[in-house]
Parts: C-alpha cells; structure tokens; sequence
C-alpha cells in the first residue's frame, strides 16, 4: 500500500512541477493545486498510513497519529486561500496587461525575434 | 538611577532639544542644546576627582544575556580623557556653530544631527561590552553622514558624505568580524575580561586575523594609509563639523580603539609592524599633501592625517612611554586642530573664500583672529611654550628608542624629522599665505573680525595651547597619567612633562625640523612646480568611477539572475531543490525500512489508477483548460477519498468541501480567462521541463516511501491521552486545533482573513473582458438562472445550514468543527448565488463579510484573552458539562466559542473571494455592454 502511495505522491508532484513551469497563468495554478494535493498527502503520510483509526476516542482500538492531520487541515484551507490569490492575481495581471503569460509580456519566439531584427536591418 | 547611565542617556536626550526649540531664536536654540551636554559634562567633572584617583566605574544591565550582550558603560582615565574632550568641544562648537550657520541653514537639524554624533562617539569611549562599542561605532559613521551632507544640495557634500560613509562602514564590517574573533577566543565580550587577558589572546593562532580586522577598522576610521583620502573630501561639511569630527573627535576613534586595546592586542612584532609603518606612511604623505593644498581646509584635512599617522606610529611602537606620548598628543591635536579649523572657517566666513591663492595679508583685516590662528599653528608646528612642542619632543625622543627595525632603526627617527619639517613648512604655509604675503586678491566680500562671540572657543583652545605648553605637569598632568594607566592596563612608566630637558638630541631633531621647515616654505616655489609635473589623480573621481563599476557589475548579475522570467525562477528553484534533496538521499542505504506494508487490496488500486490517470490527463490536456479542470476534480476527489480511507474522516470533509469551492472559483475564473492555452513550448523546453519534473517527482516519491516505511516515534499520544481529561472532546484533530494548538490556528485563520482582504482589494477596480460566448461562438444561455435550480437550491439552504450547524456543534467529539461547518456553510452559500444571481441575494442576504472575517478573528482573540482573567495564559480552554431538562447532559467549552471565531472567518473569507468575483459576471456586464 504504502508503495503506490508513494508513487501517486510523487507522480502528482511530477504533474504539479510541470504545469507549474508552462508560461501560461492558468497552467500555473492547476499546477499549484496538484502541487498542494501531493504536499498535502506527503505532510499527512509522516503520521504513516493507518486503516479504520480514526483520531476519536472511544471509535477504535488503534487511533491514527492526529498531529499531521491538524496540521493538513489547516493547510488544506490555507492552501486554498493560496490558489484563489494566485488565480485572482492572475486575472488582474491579465486585465491590466493585457496577456495572461506569467512574465507579463508574451516572448518573442527565435523567428519572430530573427525576423524583427531582420526587418530592422 | 546611577550617574554613569545618566550620562549618555541625557546626551541622547538632548538630540530632542534643538529640534523642539529650533522655533525661538537661533542664539535661544545653541543654548538649549547645549543645556543637557554641559549637564552631562558636569557629571562626569564630579567623577573625575575619583578617576583620576585610579579609581574605574562601571555598570551594566542586561540586554540579551544569552548572547553575551549586555549595556554595559565605564568610566576609566582614558574614557575620562575622551569624554572631556567630546564634551568640551563639543560645547564649544555649538556656540562656534550658532554663529557660523546662515539664517538659511536649519539649525535645529545641524544641532540634532551634531548632539547625536555626541551621543555615538560618548557610546564608543564608555562602553564597556565589545558588540555595544561596534554597535555606537557604526552610529558615528552614520551621523558623521549625515553632518557632511548637510549641505546636500551640493553635489561634493553628496559625494564626500559618500565616500566616507562607504570607507568607514566597511571599516566597520571589519571591525565587528574582528571584535566577534575576539569576543569568541577570549570567552566573553565583556572589555575588562579582554584587556585582562592579553597574553591568551597573543597566544592564540586566531591572534593574527583578529589583529588585521580590528586594525583595518581603526585605519579606516582614522584616515591612515591607504584609506586616507576620504577625510580631505569629507572637507565639504560644513567648517564646525570639520572643526569637531575631523580634528578632535571621530578620526580620533580609531586612536581611541587601538589605545584601548593596546594591552589586548599591542607587543608582537605584527602589531609593531603594521602599525607603526602605517603611521610612518601616513604620517609623511598627510605632511607633504598638506603642503600642497591650496584650500585652507584641504591643508588643515591632510595635516590632520599626517598628525594621526604620528599618534599611530606612537602606539605601535610599543613602548609604554611612547604610549603615554601619543595620548598626550591626541589631547595636544585635538586643542590646536579644532582652533585652526575655527580659525579656518572664521576666514571663510568673513572674506568669503578658502584658497590661499586669494587669500593674503588678512592681518591688517583681522590681526585678532591672526593671532590666535599664529599661536595655534605655531603649536601645530611644535614651537617651544606650545603643547605641540612637548608631545612633539616626546615623539622625537622615543623614535631614537625603538630597535624593532634591526639595523636600519636608525631610520625611524630621521623620517620622523623629515615629517617634522614638513610639519613646520605647512604651518609656515597657514600663517604667511594668508595673513602676509601680500594683498588679498580678488575676495568676494572684505574681511572684518568675526562677531564678538565666534572668536570666544578659538580663545579658549588656543589658551589651552599655551597653558599646557607653559605648565603642562599642573594642567593635563593628572589626566594624562590615568589616562595612560587606564590604557595600559597596568602601572605607567616614569616620564616628564617639564620644558626643558637640557640640550640633547630631540632638541636637536626640533632645531633642524624647524629650519628645515622655513627653508622648505622659502622654496616653495620650486616644489610647486615639480609637484604641477605629476598627473593630478583625484580620488574622488576614481573613487566614483571605482563605485560605479562596482554597480554595473552588480546590475548585471543580478540581471542575469533575475530577469523577470517567472519561468527562469521556477527552473532556478527547481533545480536548487533537485541538488539540495537529492544530495541526502544518496546516503540512505535502502529505500524500504523495517515497518511492514499494509496489504494491498482492490479498492486501492482502483482509486491510484484513477488518481494517475487523471493527473496525467490534467498535464496532457493542459492546454484545452475547461477539460483540465475538470479532471483536476477527479483528481480531488479521489485525494478526498484517499484521507476517508486511510482514517482522517475531518481531513476528507474538509478536502471535499475545499475542493468545490476551489472549482467553483477556478470555473469562474476561467469565464474571464482564455479557454485555451496556445502551444508556445520548444520540443526542448517540454523534455527539460519534464526531466525537472521527473526528478522531483521521484525524489518526493523516495523520501515519503522511506518515511512511511520507517517507525514513528510520535508526540500524539500526549494528545491523544489529554484530550478528553484536559480539552474536553473525543475528536483529537479538533481538539488540537481549537485548544493544543489553538495559538497556530488563530494564526491561521489570520492569515486566511489577510488573503481574503489581498483578494478583494485586487477584485475592485478589475477591469475585465467580458465574454459574450463561449470559444466555439455559441453564445451563453440567456436563461442564467433555471427555474429548476433556483427552486431546488432554495429548498436545499436550510438543510444545508443545518448540517453545517450540526457538523461545528458535534465537531468537538466528532468529525467535524468550524473549518469544515464553516465551508459546507460557505458552499451552502454559493449555491444561492449560482442560482439566483448577486442582486437577488443581496436584497436578502444582508452580510457584510469584511466584518464577518474581523468579528471572527476577533472571537477567537478575545476567547484566548479570556483567560488571562482567570489568571491562566493565553488561549487556556475550559469545559464543564451541564444538565438540563429534556435535552439532557451537554457541555460547555471555550474551545467551542473559539471555534466559532473560525467558523465566522472561513465564511467569511471563502464568500468575500467568490461573491465579490461574481459580482464581476453580472454587475459590471451591463456597463461593459454601455462602453460597446
């Protein structure tokens, strides 16, 4: 169990890196929120995985470690606050310049760039 | 309170003064100003019976004991000299200042900015800890800053400032690696313990390093060789400064720092070396650079290197006579340096100029002021019955007793006549150039005497001069010898101060330093002419140019780093990441620990199949982004279901209820966005990007497998155990967060309201374009709340608010709490707007949730402020249970009405971002539809 856990961890890792490394806004944030599921299933695993141990007294025989979950909780929220920030700021980047590339402008490509020189020549 | 705290304490006070009275007139201010400096003056004469006694006071309160730091001030000969000095002077120089400051000058902040490098330069002599003298050192560099610009619309006063705060403030760097150096091999920072332990601290392999640090920052401070040249430039200060921080009292920390630690540092052959060379250098350079100055003030600047060069080469000799010779000299330097800068400044105020070009035959204009200026430069060149001939006859006479140099010592005290007569020439330069030789030529204004009142501190000083050159044992003697045993740290030699010691040969050196001198001034035609030969490199030009370079490296490497490609960052970041992780994992030996696996079943592999499915079709799918999203729900989803089953049932609410509220928001932000993202990757950029990605992705995997597969030694069980007895409730994930941990959750809930309030601030005065269909050009139903929907979800509220009422109420014992109730409330919310539209809730929804977030935060506040009425700390729960009729047994706890405070926020917080940004898809539709 614990190894294809890991795998899905890192595998949505993977995902989150790569989205977060396009130029496009919108990718970016999808990017952040995979990221933030695997954070959030990698801070949660350091209590190790338990089944039908649920943290409430009296429900179980073993319980599972409640301090990760405490902790995930809160971030779970926070991480929220942070993708709507990042989305947010995204749109009024793209409002008020007129682009949604995460520089703000969008590149020249080598063409385009080989062309303009060119043309200037 | 005791009086050696009192001391600085009133001078730093005294900052305040000038600028409050800077109203009244501008005599009322100097005297104002001067009130609590004379005050403090005063105290330290009453000590100074005592002192001289040999008697030391100290005191000291803790500051951060931990580190060693404590404010710790003394009072000994040597701060005794200094004190009076700064004082003294400084007394002086106000009322020197009252007069020489224009009506178009504001006084208050010259006083306020001059009272403060008071204080600075009073901290750096009584202080008794090391890290609290760097701290007032770097003060003085900093008000020494500030007094040179003070005429900050020239552009040399700019420039100079400049200069000097940069030399000095490297210095300073130096200085604090040095005194920390010497902090850590001596054990403590305290200034008694390291002047008592000097031979620890000679014989310690550290010795060598701490020795060039501490020097350099006393060099620097000091103008010696080679960072000299940034006193002449600081000369664009205004005369008073230059008169006070230039002559008597800042260049002279440096002194102050190697006099102080010479029974630390001072005895070996380095110490010899690099500082009684570096004075021998500067010494001779600071002389003939002051002869061939033309601005009065250049020449009073390079021969005040030239004589701080002769203090330093004085002290690293290494003699205790010679010791007791330099400080006798720094008390000699300070009386006639600030007169003739006084007298300096008196000439250019009054005939309007500072080039000994022009400036000739003043005597027949201001015989008075010319004859002080002669006694004082007469001292400078060491004429017998002056102060400066008896320091200067001390000097002479050590040189003759040093043989560190082996056999070319003999050399030590021929450059020293040398430096000498030059000595003498540049003073015969001060006092014929400018108030013989001829008619003044060209003067923007005629000369007159000063008022009345500029002359009294050039009086004073210049009768010092003469006091202490004709009686120097009943003046300065008691001083001079506490000081110097406060220096040495030991008993002081046997020496003399009479005048007359008998023809012998420091008389001799004196004779010929003299003609030597004239002979020189009588030729100074042919000097000239050789010196015009050298090309002119003025280090203030090369200095700029020096900085300026030193920029434009600087622009470009950071430039190179930071390009503003967010793009760059993240593969900057990433790959940092990649080495820093990766690095620690090659010394694991096996990846597997020794806890045994869960068995795999089914239902697992379902849902990993699923979950990977999903985030690769995200990735692939990236670009056409409605359908990213929607797998990026799945993929939630399933993280949800990952939380229920590997038993976190408060995790998997809160997962779930997050997980709506974030597509909904991203849903809508995409109505706003491109549907589509355009292919601009190279095939390049895509591989490198996913080998990034790859790596990270199996690095994470690694580190959580070993993790998981390794026992845990928790801190749970505490909370576990005390969750029930001391918080109350069953749910331990809740009882953490509202009670065991309710301090980080209040942060939390803070930082949520903080974020929420960024959020809104952007969304106002968004300006958006407005879809009117979708990217196929189908445009959007015009039917934008269904009947169906509107009935259904109004139907849906109150149960909806219900289970969120029953969710926070039992969250206490079971799953649930204000976070999650707070967000099925939120959604409960959303629904209404989706369906219904912002105008039809606002007429009956009348929340306002900026209040909402503040009266949130503010509960949970006031809840952890509750206690201290009870006498517990902060965010201290209670619980009790109680009994009533029909309901039955219930309980009571704070924790709940701290939870309500988080339960208030998250709504408050989630319907502030998503309300406010769907007000933007109807309300400002219209106007857009105006615009068009």
């Amino acid at each position: 169990m614990e190894g294809i856990y890991a795998f899905c961890v890192g595998l949505m890792t993977a995902c989150g890196i790569f989205l977060t490394l396009r130029g496009r806004t919108f990718s970016v944030v999808v990017g952040l929120t995979l990221l933030s599921y695997a954070v959030n299933l990698f801070l949660f695993a350091s209590g190790r995985l338990k089944l039908d141990g649920a943290a409430v007294l009296g429900m179980s025989e073993e319980y599972g470690d409640p301090l990760p979950q405490a902790l995930v909780l809160t971030a779970i929220v926070i991480g929220f606050a942070m993708t709507a920030f990042a989305v947010i700021l995204a749109m009024r980047a793209r409002a008020d310049l007129g682009n949604d590339h995460v520089d703000g402008r969008i590149p020249q490509t080598k063409e385009q760039a080989r062309q303009k020189s060119g043309g200037q020549r | 309170m005791n009086t050696l705290l009192c001391i600085p304490l009133l001078v730093l006070l005294g900052t305040l003064v000038p600028l409050c009275s800077t109203r009244y007139s501008r005599t009322a201010c100097a005297f104002l100003t001067a009130a609590l400096p004379a005050i403090a003056l005063f105290l330290i004469l009453q000590l100074a019976p005592s002192v001289l006694d040999g008697q030391r006071f100290q005191t000291s309160l803790a500051w951060v004991p931990s580190l060693g730091l404590n404010l710790a001030f003394r009072l000994d000969g040597l701060t005794l000299l200094f004190s009076i000095l700064i004082l003294g002077i400084g007394l002086l120089v106000i009322l020197y200042a009252r007069y020489y400051l224009s009506h178009n000058d504001n006084i208050g902040k010259f006083f306020c900015y001059l009272i403060l490098f008071m204080f600075a330069m009073l901290g750096v002599v009584m202080s008794d800890n090391l890290i609290q003298i760097w701290v007032f050192w770097e003060l003085t560099s900093i008000s020494s800053f500030l007094l040179i610009s003070f005429w900050s619309g020239k552009s040399e006063a700019r420039k100079g400032a400049r200069m000097a705060l940069t030399i000095t403030g490297a210095g300073g760097l130096f200085l604090l690696a040095g005194l920390l150096l010497l902090g850590n091999v001596v054990g403590s920072f305290d200034l008694q313990t390291v002047l008592d332990s000097g031979d620890l601290i000679r014989a310690h392999s550290a010795y060598p390093i701490i020795t060039v640090l501490i020097l350099i920052g006393a060099f620097t401070k000091s103008a010696q060789f080679p960072f000299h040249f940034w006193l002449p430039n600081a000369m664009a200060a205004p005369t008073p400064v230059s008169a006070y921080l230039h002559s008597a009292t800042m260049v002279k920390a440096g002194i102050f720092l190697m006099a102080r630690f010479y029974p630390s540092l001072a005895g070996t052959d380095l110490w010899f070396l690099l500082v009684s060379m570096t004075g021998l250098a500067t010494f001779l350079l600071g002389g003939y650079l002051a002869l061939f100055q033309h601005d009065l003030k250049g020449l009073l600047a390079n021969s005040t290197i030239s004589h701080l060069g002769l203090i330093t080469l004085l002290l690293g000799m290494g003699s205790d006579l010679a010791l007791v010779a330099a400080i006798f000299h720094i008390i000699n330097h300070a009386t006639f340096k600030a007169s003739l800068f006084m007298a300096a400044g008196i000439i250019d105020h009054e005939s309007g100029s500072r080039d000994m070009r022009q400036l000739n035959g003043l005597w027949k204009y201001m015989p008075y002021t010319a004859t002080l200026a002669m006694v004082a430069s007469s001292a400078m060149a060491g004429v017998p019955l002056l102060n400066g001939f008896l320091s200067k006859e001390m000097f002479f006479n050590e040189t003759l007793h040093q043989d560190s140099l082996g056999s070319l010592s003999w050399m030590v005290p021929v450059m020293a006549t040398l430096g000498g007569v030059l000595s003498v020439a540049y003073s015969t330069r001060f006092v014929h150039d400018v108030f013989f030789n001829g008619e003044p030529i060209n003067l923007p204004k005629t000369p007159h005497e000063p008022p009345r009142y500029m002359r009294v501190p050039v009086e004073i000083l210049v009768a010092l001069c003469l006091l202490v050159g004709i009686f120097p044992s009943w003046i300065v003697g008691d001083l001079l010898h506490s000081a110097s045993f406060a220096a040495l740290n030991a008993s002081v030699p046997e020496y003399s101060l009479a005048i007359w010691h008998g023809f012998n040969i420091p008389l001799l050196m004196s004779a010929i330093a003299l003609v030597g001198g004239l002979l020189v001034y009588y030729n100074r035609q042919h000097l000239f002419k050789f010196q015009a030969q050298f090309p002119s490199n003025d280090p203030k030009v090369l200095f700029e140019r020096a900085i300026q370079q030193l920029v434009a490296k600087a622009t470009w490497f950071i430039g190179f780093f930071e390009n503003g490609s967010l793009q760059r960052y993240m593969y900057f970041l990433f790959m940092f990441t990649i080495v820093v992780s990766a690095y620690p994992l090659l010394d694991l030996d096996t990846t597997a620990g020794r806890r045994p696996e869960i068995p795999l079943d089914a239902l697992s592999i379902t849902g990993a199949v699923l979950l990977s499915i999903a985030s690769l079709a995200t990735v692939v799918w990236h670009r056409r982004r409605m359908v990213a999203l929607l797998t990026l729900s799945v993929v939630g989803l399933i993280v949800t279901l990952a939380f229920a089953r590997f038993s976190a049932p408060d995790l998997a609410l809160t997962q779930l209820s997050v997980e709506v509220v974030t597509i909904i928001l991203l849903m809508l932000a995409l109505f706003f966005l491109p549907q589509k993202t355009p292919k601009e990757s190279s095939p390049r950029r895509v591989v490198r990007d996913l080998g990034i990605s790859a790596m990270i992705g199996g690095v994470v995997g690694t580190v959580i497998y070993a993790l998981m597969t390794r026992p845990l030694e928790t801190i749970s069980t505490f909370f576990t155990e005390n969750s029930k007895t001391g918080g109350g409730g069953t749910n331990v994930v809740n009882v953490i967060l509202v009670d065991f941990r309710g301090f980080d959750t209040l942060g939390e809930i803070t930082v949520l309201g903080i974020a929420a309030l960024g959020i809104f601030k952007l969304i106002a005065r968004m300006r958006l374009y407005m879809p009117s269909s979708n990217e196929q050009g189908r445009p959007w139903s015009t039917d934008r709340h269904p009947l169906m929907l509107s009935v259904v979800s109004q139907s849906l509220l109150p149960l909806a608010l219900l289970v969120s009422a029953y969710i926070f109420l039992r969250g206490h014992n079971m799953p649930g709490g204000g976070f999650i109730a707070g967000l099925i409330t939120s959604v409960a919310i959303i629904q209404q707007y989706v369906a219904h539209g912002v105008d039809w809730i606002k007429d009956r929804l009348k929340l306002d949730y900026q209040i909402m977030i503040g009266s949130g935060i503010g509960i949970a506040a006031l809840t952890g402020l509750g206690s201290w009425f009870f006498g517990r700390p902060f965010l201290t729960s209670w619980f009790d249970y109680f009994y009533l009729p029909v309901i039955g047994k219930f309980e009571l706890a704070s924790a709940m009405l701290f939870d309500l405070g988080v339960y208030l926020t998250v709504v408050g917080a989630t319907m502030l971002i998503l309300a406010n940004l769907g007000q933007l898809t109807t309300s400002e539709r219209a106007v857009f539809e105006e615009e068009a």
